[in-house]
C-alpha cells in the first residue's frame, strides 16, 4: 500500500475543489484511505491521518472514526505522535464522548513524564476540556505540580487547577496549601496565573475570599513594582509593563476589596497612582484604566477617588477610539446609579454620543441619557431624544418611545408640552409605539381638560397628513369623537382655530374606515367616534347613515357595534346623550385592574366592547370599573340587582355576558356607603358552589366614601358550564370609624338571565 | 474566555478552540451564526458586540477575523490585546504571517495558541518565553523516541 499523501499535499488538494460537490468527492475518498490505513493499525503514519482529519474537520466534515486512534497517538512514544494525538483529543475527545474517560490513564501518566513538555501537553489538555470525572482522578497529580519549582510546569498547573475547581466545586480545599507561596513567585507566568486561580477560589466562596484578604498588601506591592520598575523588554508592551498581570490584579483586588474597609482602604493610594499615572495613548493604557475604574467603582473607596474614576470615564467619551467610548458607556451605565451627579456632569458629551455611528454605542448612550434625563434638563434632554428618534434605527425606535413616554409622564413641565412631545412621537414613530401607549395617551388627554380643545385640533391636523401610523390613528379618532364639538367650534386658545365643518370630520372619520391602511381594531375606533359626534353634531343624519351601512359588514366586530348603535337610535334613542357624555376625569388607579382585558391593540380591545356593548368604552382597560355604573347595565339586558345592603353599605351587581364564551358572566359589584364616614380597607370576597369558577379581578380601590361620594367597583367572572342557577357567598370587611367591621351573606337573587 | 474563533472574509473557518463543552451540532451552529454576524458588521464599529448572553470581541488582521467570546466580568480592552498578543505570536513564528501560513500549518497554530493560553485564560504573558516553548518542542519531535516516565 503507498504511503498515505502528506498533510500539506491534501490541503493543497483540497483547495484546488472548484465546487463544494468536488470537494466532497475529495474528502470521501481520502477518509476511505484513512479507514483502511487505520484498520491495518499502521504506527508509522498515523499521526499524519489523523492530522488530515482533523483538517477534515475543520472543513466541517465528520471525523469520529478518528476518537480512537488519538488515544493510540496519546499513548505512543514519539513527541510528534503525542503533539498531534493531544490535540485530536482536544478537538474531537470532548466530555460527551464516550471513549472520553479512555484518556484518563495517559494523562496520569504524562502528568508524571520525564519531558516537560510532555507533562506541558497533558496538563493543557485537562485543564481545556477535562470531564467531571477525569478531574476527580486527576486532582492529586495537578496539586503536586502546583507545588513543583518548575516555573513552566507551575503555571499550567494552576490554570489546571482552576478548571478542575470549575467543573468539581468541592475539590477546592485541596489546593488550598499549595496556594502559599505562589504570590512570591518572580516568573510573570507562574504570577499572572496564580492570580487567576486565587480569583476563581475568591468568587467561589466566601471563606476562601476572607482568607485571601491578607494577601492584599502583597497584591499592592507587586503591582507597584510593576508600575514603578524600569523598561522590561520581556513584558512590555507599548511601554506598560505586563498589562496582563496588571489587569488581573486589578480585578483580584476589586474582589478583595468589596465590602471591605480595611482592604479598600489598603489599596487606595495604589489605584489613584495607576489611574493616574498610566499612558492613555494606547488601548493597552486604557484596558488598564479601565480595570481600574471598575475596581475603584466597586470597593469602598473614598469620594475623591470615585471623582477621578468617573472623569477617566469622561474622558474615555472623548476618545476618538470608539471601542474606549463604548466601555465608557457601560461602565457609566453601571454607575449612573449610585453616583448620579458625577455622571450628569459629562451628560452633553453623552448625548453627542446618539450620534454616533455605531450600533451598539448608540444604544448604550440611550439607555444612559434616559436615566440622565430629570426635572431641570427635561427640555434639552427631550429635544436630543426627540431628534434621535427620528432618526435612529428601527429596532431602537420601540425603546426610545417607551421612554420618552415615561420620562415626560415623570418629569413634564407643563401639559402642553406633554401632549406635544407625546404627538411628536406618535407622528415620527408612530408605529413603532407599545400597545399600551394608546390607552395611557387617551387617559392624558381626557386629563388635561383645559388642553382638550388644542389637543384634538392638533391631532386632527396630523390625521390629515397621515392615517398610516396606527396608534396615532386611534387616539385620533378617539379624541375627535369625544371633543368634535370643540373642533368645529373653532375653541382653541393655545394656537389659531382652524376652520373646519362637521362634514369636513365625518370625512376623515369614514375615510378611515374604508382605508386599506387601517387595522380592524382602527375601524372599530372611529365607528364609534362617528357614533358618539351624533350628540355633538347635528348632522345626525349621515351618522345615522354610516352606521346603518355598516350592519352589515363582513367585519363581525364592526357589524355587531353598527347594530347596536343603530338600536340606540330606534328603541334606545332617549338613553344615547347620557350614554354618549363626555368622560369623566379617570384618577390613575395603582392596580391595573382587570388583568385579563388586555390593553393591547389587538383582538382583545374588541373583547373588551363585546362584553361592554358601549361605545365609550375604549379606555384604558384599568378604568373599566370606575365608568358611571347605570350607563352600563341597560344595554346588556340584564337587569341589575341589589346584592347587599346592611348598615349603611350597599353592593349592587350589574351583569355582561362574556360574548366569546357564553358560560361566562362577567359581574361588576358596586359598592356604595351612605354613612357620613368613609369605609376604608374595605374587601370584598366570594365564594361559590363547587359547579362553578370564580374569578376576582383587582378592585378599583378600598375605600369605599362616605355619603355616597363614589363607590369600590371590582370585576367577577363566574364560570358555569352546567347552567344551574347561580348563587354566592360574599364577605365583608372593612374598617369603619375605627372599628372593623366583618359579615358574610347569601346572594341568592340573581336574575335567571345572569346564568342562563 | 469560552471560545475563539479564527474565519476568512468568506466566512471559512481557519481555527476554533473551545473552552466550554458544547455538542457539534451547538458548536457548528455558533459558528455558523456568529461569523454571519461579524462579517455583516462594517469597517466603522466597535470591535465589541453582544450576542446571546456572551460579550463577543473581534478584530480583523488582514484578510482573518479573529473572535473570542469572553464572560460579563472579563475586560474586552485587554481581550483586544490577547488577540493582537496571539497574532504577535503567529507573526514571530511564521515570520510575517498570512492566512497561508495559518491554512497550512494549523496544527502549528494550535500549538501556539496552547502555548500562550489553557482553559481560556493566558498562561504566560512573556512573548520570549512562549516562543522558546514552541521552539523547544518543534526540537523534540525529531527526537525518535522519547525516554519513558
Amino acid at each position: 500500500m503507498p504511503a498515505p499523501i502528506r498533510l500539506r499535499e491534501l490541503i493543497r488538494t483540497i483547495r484546488t475543489a472548484r465546487t463544494q460537490a468536488e470537494e466532497r468527492e475529495m474528502i470521501q475518498k481520502e477518509c476511505a484511505a484513512i479507514r483502511s490505513s487505520f484498520r491495518e493499525e499502521d504506527n508509522t503514519y498515523r499521526c499524519r491521518n489523523v492530522a488530515k482529519l482533523l483538517y477534515m474537520h475543520m472543513l466541517g466534515y465528520p471525523a469520529h472514526f478518528g476518537q480512537l486512534e488519538c488515544l493510540k497517538l496519546i499513548a505512543s512514544q514519539k513527541f510528534t505522535d503525542k503533539r498531534i494525538g493531544y490535540l485530536g483529543a482536544m478537538l474531537l475527545l470532548d466530555e460527551r464522548q464516550d471513549v472520553h474517560l479512555l484518556m484518563t490513564n495517559c494523562i496520569k501518566n504524562d502528568l508524571n513524564h520525564s519531558t516537560q513538555y510532555v507533562q506541558g501537553l497533558s496538563l493543557c489538555t485537562l485543564g481545556c476540556m477535562g470531564s467531571s470525572e477525569m478531574c476527580r482522578d486527576l486532582a492529586g497529580e495537578v496539586e503536586k505540580l502546583l507545588k513543583t519549582s518548575n516555573s513552566y510546569l507551575r503555571k499550567k498547573a494552576a490554570l489546571c487547577a482552576v478548571h478542575v475547581i470549575r467543573k468539581v466545586p468541592e475539590l477546592m480545599e485541596m489546593f488550598l496549601p499549595a496556594t502559599k507561596n505562589l504570590l512570591s513567585e518572580k516568573n510573570h507566568g507562574v504570577l499572572h496565573t496564580s492570580v487567576v486561580l486565587l480569583t476563581e477560589m475568591c468568587e467561589r466562596s466566601p471563606d476562601m475570599l476572607s482568607h485571601f484578604r491578607k494577601l492584599v498588601p502583597q497584591l499592592v506591592r507587586i503591582l507597584k513594582n510593576l508600575i514603578m520598575s524600569g523598561y522590561s523588554p520581556e513584558h512590555d508592551v507599548s511601554g506598560i509593563s505586563d498589562p496582563f498581570l496588571q489587569v488581573r490584579i486589578l480585578r483580584l483586588l476589586r474582589i478583595l476589596g468589596k465590602g471591605d474597609d480595611d482592604s479598600s482602604e489598603a489599596m487606595n493610594d495604589i489605584l489613584a497612582q495607576v489611574a493616574t499615572n498610566t499612558e492613555t495613548s494606547k488601548n493597552v493604557g486604557n484596558a488598564i484604566l479601565y480595570e481600574t475604574v471598575l475596581t475603584i467603582m466597586d470597593i469602598k473607596s473614598e469620594s475623591g477617588l470615585r471623582v477621578l474614576a468617573i472623569n477617566i470615564l469622561g474622558r474615555f467619551l472623548l476618545n476618538n477610539d470608539k471601542n474606549i467610548r463604548y466601555v465608557a458607556l457601560t461602565s457609566l451605565l453601571k454607575t449612573v446609579q449610585t453616583d448620579h451627579n458625577a455622571v450628569q456632569r459629562h451628560r452633553s458629551t453623552i448625548v453627542d454620543c446618539l450620534k454616533d455611528l455605531d450600533v451598539s454605542i448608540k444604544r448604550r448612550a440611550m439607555e444612559l441619557s434616559f436615566a440622565l434625563v430629570n426635572g431641570n434638563n427635561i427640555r434639552g434632554m427631550m429635544k436630543e431624544l426627540l431628534y434621535f428618534l427620528d432618526s435612529c434605527d428601527p429596532d431602537f425606535k420601540a425603546d426610545c418611545a417607551s421612554g420618552i413616554f415615561l420620562a415626560a409622564e415623570k418629569y413634564a413641565p407643563s401639559k402642553r408640552w406633554h401632549i406635544d412631545t407625546v404627538m411628536r412621537v406618535l407622528t415620527t414613530a408612530g408605529s413603532y409605539v407599545r400597545d399600551d401607549s394608546v390607552p395611557n395617551l387617551i387617559q392624558l388627554i381626557t386629563n388635561s381638560v383645559e388642553m382638550h380643545a388644542y389637543t384634538v385640533q392638533r391631532l386632527y391636523k396630523a390625521l390629515l397628513d397621515d392615517i398610516s401610523q396606527q396608534p396615532l390613528v386611534q387616539v385620533a379618532s378617539w379624541c375627535i369623537g369625544e371633543y368634535g364639538d370643540l373642533l368645529v367650534s373653532g375653541q382653541c386658545e393655545e394656537e389659531e382655530p382652524i376652520q373646519v365643518s362637521e362634514d369636513e370630520v365625518l370625512d376623515v372619520l369614514e375615510g378611515l374606515l374604508v382605508s386599506n391602511l387601517s387595522t380592524p381594531v382602527t375601524r372599530a375606533y372611529s365607528l364609534t367616534a362617528i357614533m358618539k359626534l351624533s350628540t355633538r353634531f347635528s348632522s345626525v343624519n349621515r351618522i345615522k347613515k354610516v352606521v346603518s351601512i355598516y350592519g352589515s359588514s363582513i367585519d363581525v366586530e364592526l357589524q355587531q357595534r353598527a347594530v347596536e348603535y343603530n338600536a340606540l337610535f330606534k328603541k334606545y334613542d332617549h338613553m344615547r346623550p347620557a350614554l354618549l357624555e363626555r368622560m369623566p376625569i379617570m384618577e390613575k388607579t395603582a392596580t391595573n385592574g382587570p388583568t385579563d382585558i388586555a390593553q393591547t391593540n389587538g383582538e382583545t380591545d374588541s373583547t373588551i366592547l363585546d362584553t361592554k356593548h358601549l361605545p365609550s368604552i375604549t379606555h384604558p382597560a384599568s378604568q373599566v370599573g370606575r365608568c358611571n355604573y347605570h350607563i352600563c347595565f341597560c344595554l346588556a339586558g340584564i337587569p341589575p340587582m341589589t346584592a347587599y345592603n346592611k348598615n349603611g353599605l350597599k353592593i349592587e351587581f350589574t351583569f355582561e355576558r362574556s360574548n366569546p364564551s357564553p358560560n361566562i358572566a362577567v359581574i361588576t359589584i358596586h359598592a356604595t356607603n351612605s354613612t357620613e364616614a368613609d369605609m376604608t380597607e374595605f374587601v370584598f370576597q366570594a365564594a361559590v358552589p363547587k359547579t362553578f369558577q370564580l374569578q376576582l379581578l383587582s378592585p378599583s380601590s378600598n375605600v369605599v366614601p362616605a355619603l355616597n361620594q363614589g363607590s369600590v367597583t371590582q370585576v367577577i367572572r363566574v364560570l358555569n358550564p352546567q347552567k344551574q342557577q347561580l348563587r354566592m357567598r360574599i364577605k365583608l370587611t372593612y374598617t369603619h370609624k375605627g372599628s372593623p367591621v366583618q359579615d358574610l351573606a347569601e346572594v341568592n337573587n340573581f336574575p335567571p338571565q345572569s346564568w342562563q | 474566555m469560552q471560545f475563539m474563533l479564527l474565519f476568512s472574509r468568506q466566512g471559512k473557518l481557519r481555527l476554533q478552540k473551545w473552552y466550554v463543552p458544547l455538542s457539534d451540532k451547538e458548536k457548528k451552529k455558533i459558528t455558523r451564526e456568529l461569523v454571519q454576524t461579524v462579517l455583516a458588521r462594517k469597517p466603522k464599529m466597535c470591535s465589541f458586540l453582544e450576542w446571546r448572553d456572551l460579550k463577543i470581541v473581534y478584530k480583523r488582521y488582514a484578510s482573518l477575523y479573529f473572535c473570542c467570546a469572553i464572560e460579563d466580568q472579563d475586560n474586552e480592552l485587554i481581550t483586544l490585546e490577547i488577540i493582537h498578543r496571539y497574532v504577535e505570536l503567529l507573526d514571530k513564528y511564521f515570520g510575517s504571517v498570512c492566512e497561508l501560513d495559518i491554512i497550512f500549518n494549523f496544527e502549528k497554530a494550535y500549538f501556539i495558541l496552547d502555548e500562550f493560553l489553557l482553559g481560556g485564560e493566558a498562561q504566560e504573558t512573556s512573548k520570549k518565553n512562549v516562543l522558546k516553548a514552541i521552539e523547544q518542542a518543534d526540537l523534540l519531535q525529531e527526537v525518535r523516541a522519547l525516554a519513558t516516565a
